[in-house]
């Protein structure tokens, strides 16, 4: 067992250091940074005009349906991938497997096409 | 062999597989006939989920195991997967009224309810654990969904909302803790972690704490039990009775198969963890209900008190205990079901009524609503010879010989202390002044009442054909 942890010795070490890093730069500017605000300084960043609305505007939901729909297909997209890559090696187990996924992938996708969530209005 | 496919048995997991492509074909239907369906689509799901309880009665007798031996059924998993599959499809039972409101009415909480089942079946027949992981997502996240199912309900968004945030949060732990497992023992089925874990390195303790940290979330014991009363009032009652029942009887099985399959040779470090879970979830669930005011937020704490004397049984690690926390969750659900279902029932010019208040004089209003509803409630509280007491019968006995006494001291000692949260709400019913009357109550409600309360008074009749059912289940573990 101390055979394992010895090996992860380099990476105590290495958070150790980042710890450090990160504490320092945090805190150095508190201690030496040159202060002088203004009104324009601490506004908001808004290239050429003033800022106009709050950053948290509302989102219509239509775009979270979309999202959501966009990450189940692209995840997937990344299962097809290494199967096809390995395909040759998988055999009949692994082609199944495959056609078991997408068979209710696609139920789930005739679901939401019928539901109306692919349309915009 | 008819039932294999690429080398793999597929007739162990033929009912979940029935199971689950009845639930596609489901919703298929459901998108394209649309919400006018719905009545069809719960009505099928039914016949659906208590066709797959035949199917698995039907299996070979004995052990089966397939998927390289991640999936396993045996009597244990058989029994309390039926006992599971009842449950939900008494949960679609109850739920036809509640989904006849037009605002309400959707075919998905068939299907959600389906899908979760097939979680439970692969959850309580898991023998690895990623197979434990898959079952428990499967399940849970379906039941998030079922949670906020009343979608313009404030308060049932938000118990979807938190459940399913502290729900990932458990999902995170027990995560971490297979990841632990695995990492110290090399193998992730139960039979290999038993033969590795003989001794109890720091490492795998750490793992196996971190294991049961997120399965107690699952059955919602103390110091895991946050979620319970919110979740429990804010979701529909008829999902709250789905929570209730089923997930619970799924976690409890998952909880009994790992620790008494994969950490049998550390049996000392979890049983120290299931006794202290046990007595925090015994007092908190008879000490929190006490000033509750609301009745689905005293059901919950009930259920909360209620696994932890399944605990109870279970900390015994012995044959006997595994047969009480069996017979428990049956008798448990039972119980609950009923209680759920008068619930459900009480309303008042369509409004439903949920605070214990209202309970006031339903004596006189429904004498036999309110009988049914004392005799669950007496049940619950342990009362012989109702079916309550034998259920903590067992389970103290099984913690007596296991020479576990303060553990079952406390535990008689809060079952009293419980006792009187539900002699309250009887009371209410029959010595208080009487609110206005209530709404009649469906075929279907009454006919759920009369049966559970029935099976509680007359259990003590004929436990025969039950309690050896539990005994062969849990001796196919050891």
């Amino acid at each position: 067992m101390s055979g394992i942890l010895q090996n992860y010795l380099p990476l105590v070490v290495f958070i150790g250091i980042a710890g450090v890093i990160g504490a320092v730069l945090l805190i150095a500017p508190f201690i030496v940074a040159y202060k002088q605000p203004d009104p324009e300084k601490l506004s908001a960043y808004e290239c050429g005009f003033n800022a106009f609305d709050d950053a948290r505007m509302k989102f219509d939901v239509r775009f979270y349906l979309v999202a959501i729909l966009f990450i189940i297909f692209d995840l997937e997209v990344a299962f097809l991938f290494p199967w096809a890559v390995t395909f040759g090696k998988l055999g009949v187990t692994g082609f199944w497997s495959m056609i078991v996924f997408l068979g209710v992938l696609t139920v789930g996708f005739a679901y939401e096409w019928k539901k109306g969530a692919l349309e915009w209005d | 062999m008819m039932f294999e496919a690429a080398g793999y048995q597929l007739l162990p997991v033929l009912p979940e597989i029935v199971l689950a492509v009845g639930a596609m074909v489901l919703l298929l239907i459901g998108a394209w006939c649309g919400q006018r369906a719905a009545g069809l689509v719960t009505g099928l799901a039914i016949c659906f989920l208590i066709g797959t309880g035949v199917i698995e009665y039907l299996l070979p007798h004995g052990r089966l195991m397939t998927f390289g031996g991640s999936f396993i059924v045996d009597e244990f998993a058989r029994f309390l997967k039926i006992l599971a599959l009842l449950g939900s499809a008494a949960t679609l039972v109850l739920s036809r009224e509640f989904l006849e409101d037009q605002s309400r009415r959707m075919f998905e909480f068939a299907i959600l309810v389906m899908l979760s089942t097939v979680g439970m079946m692969v959850l309580i027949s898991a023998a690895d654990l990623i197979m434990l992981y898959l079952g428990l997502e499967l399940m849970s996240l379906a039941l998030y969904v079922v949670a906020a199912s009343n979608r313009d309900n404030v308060k049932s968004t938000e118990a979807g909302l938190k459940y399913f945030v502290l729900g990932a949060l458990a999902s995170g732990m027990l995560l971490y803790g297979a990841s632990l497992i695995y990492g110290f023992t090399g193998t992730v089925s139960f039979a290999g972690i038993a033969a590795a874990a003989k001794t109890g390195s720091i490492g795998v303790v750490f793992g196996l704490v971190f294991l049961l940290a997120g399965l107690c979330f699952k059955v919602s014991v103390v110091p895991f039990h946050m979620w319970t009363p919110d979740v429990y009032e804010g979701a529909p009652t008829p999902v709250t009775a789905f929570f209730a029942s089923a997930p619970k009887i799924a976690a409890m099985a998952v909880f009994t198969r790992v620790v008494l399959t994969a950490f049998s040779g550390v049996v000392a470090e979890w049983q120290q963890i299931v006794v202290f879970v046990a007595i925090a979830s015994m007092a908190l669930g008879s000490f929190g209900a006490i000033g509750q005011r609301n009745i689905k937020r005293l059901m919950a704490y009930s259920s909360i008190g209620h696994m932890g004397f399944a605990l109870v049984g279970l900390a015994a690690g012995t044959v006997e205990g595994a047969q009480g926390v069996v017979l428990y969750l049956v008798i448990y659900t039972v119980m609950t079901f009923g209680a759920f279902t008068v619930i459900l029932a009480m309303s008042r010019n369509g409004q439903a009524l949920e605070q214990i208040s209202d309970f006031a004089g339903l004596s006189r209003t429904n004498p036999l609503l309110a009988f049914f509803f004392a005799m669950l409630l007496f049940s619950l509280a342990g009362i012989p010879p109702l079916a309550g007491f034998f259920a903590k019968f067992y389970v103290f006995s099984a913690a007596i010989k296991a020479g576990l006494f303060a553990l079952s001291v406390i535990g008689v000692i809060t079952s009293v202390v419980g006792a009187f949260y539900y002699l309250n709400v009887i009371k209410m019913m029959y010595f208080d002044e009487q609110a206005e009357a209530t709404d009649a109550v469906h075929i279907e409600l009454r006919s759920v009442v009369a049966a559970t309360a029935l099976f509680n008074m007359l259990f003590f009749v004929y436990p025969g054909p039950l309690v050896s059912a539990a005994t062969a289940a849990a001796k196919s573990l050891f």
